[in-house]
């Protein structure tokens, strides 16, 4: 099976969106405000939490997967549709299944969040809480995907 | 009230407030939450080349991430600079604090040690390998993973997802030897 077919790149349904993007800035606005108020962002938290000396970020992961998995039972349960009525694509059978990309991705993302303590969210988060060196470490993410772009075809998946 | 949300949010507020996101763009969009794609977008909207990873219509795909991701930018804003002070220390364990200080870190003000991220400190090697080369392996990491913390650790294992468990499972080993192993030879 290609990488094709995984959610994030598949070629999604036909079906005219009406979504608003402004939904999707609070949304983002909402999310960066937590990452920084929450010290997600914070290279003091991530050292914290691979050195196993706090329950926070272990609290904060923990209790989003709580939350959402309980939701997604729920919404699956009852047939939970879109606001549009669209019906709700969750990823499933050989999507869920583990692949050499993901131990090996997710090795690399590790190595690189040990060093600079901040996922691609907080970074976006800690370009707008104004620290300026951070605009270098996003355009050494953006370099980082478009090297995996180029060098796809020749890696394991 | 405002007094109170410029103190540190505790992790059983942020933790589930986080969680609610992934129902609710399931809800609207019937979309999967996740952040990482949207640095694919921002390579294909502006350097594809001829490369196929990136030769798509980026802004159907892609507009909602690209929202979110503007908008994280100004949540950061808000957050970090009407909410919170600069001078801000993150209350991190006394146990941590000493683990950070046995690094050689002395300046814990703000989210991040301002020795090693700043302008000045890039100029040094660890602040350059730091930066270049620690966000070169998330955007890379998160890309050949096909998510990141959001898509996989969040929003992968609430669908139960075992690829996503794997996932983070490599998160943790790559974290652990970045920080245990190669923080101290760089700092």
């Amino acid at each position: 099976m290609s990488v094709e077919s995984t959610a994030e790149v598949r070629e999604d349904v036909q079906e005219e969106r009406k979504e608003s993007l402004w939904v999707y800035l609070l949304l983002g606005a909402f999310l960066g405000m937590i990452f920084i108020k929450s010290e997600v962002a914070s290279w003091f938290r991530i050292q914290e939490m691979f050195h196993f000396r706090s329950v926070h970020m272990y609290g904060i992961i923990g209790g989003a997967v709580a939350v959402g998995a309980v939701s997604l039972i729920v919404m699956k349960r009852f047939g939970v549709r879109t606001v549009r009525g669209g019906e709700i694509h969750y990823p499933g059978g050989e999507e869920k299944e583990p692949r050499r990309q993901h131990i090996l991705g997710g090795i690399c993302f590790g190595l690189g969040w040990g060093l600079v303590g901040a996922c691609p969210g907080p970074l976006f988060a800690l370009v707008g809480s104004g620290i300026p060196v951070m605009v270098v470490g996003l355009f050494g993410a953006l370099a980082g995907a478009w090297f995996y772009g180029l060098m796809r075809p020749s890696l394991p998946h | 009230m405002f007094e109170l949300l410029q103190r540190p949010w505790p992790w059983w507020v942020a933790g589930p407030l986080i969680g609610l996101v992934v129902p609710f763009v399931y809800w609207y969009g019937g979309r999967k939450w996740g952040v990482s794609s949207s640095l694919q977008h921002l390579c294909a909207a502006t350097l594809p080349r001829k490369i196929e990873y990136f030769r798509y219509d980026w802004w159907k795909k892609g507009a909602w991430h690209l929202s979110m991701a503007l908008g994280m930018l100004m949540g950061g804003f808000i957050g970090g600079r009407i909410l919170s002070s600069p001078d801000q220390v993150v209350a991190i364990t006394d146990r941590a604090r000493e683990d950070l200080v046995a690094l050689g870190i002395t300046d814990f003000t703000g989210l991040v040690p301002s020795e090693v991220f700043s302008f000045g400190g890039l100029l040094s090697l660890p602040g350059e390998i730091l930066v270049l080369v620690g966000w070169f392996l998330v955007g890379f990491g998160a890309r050949y993973a096909n998510g990141c913390t959001s898509g996989h650790a969040i929003s992968g294992m609430s669908n139960l997802q075992l690829s996503s468990l794997v996932v983070v499972i490599g998160f943790f080993i790559g974290g652990l030897i970045a920080s245990h192993l190669v923080l101290p030879i760089i700092l």
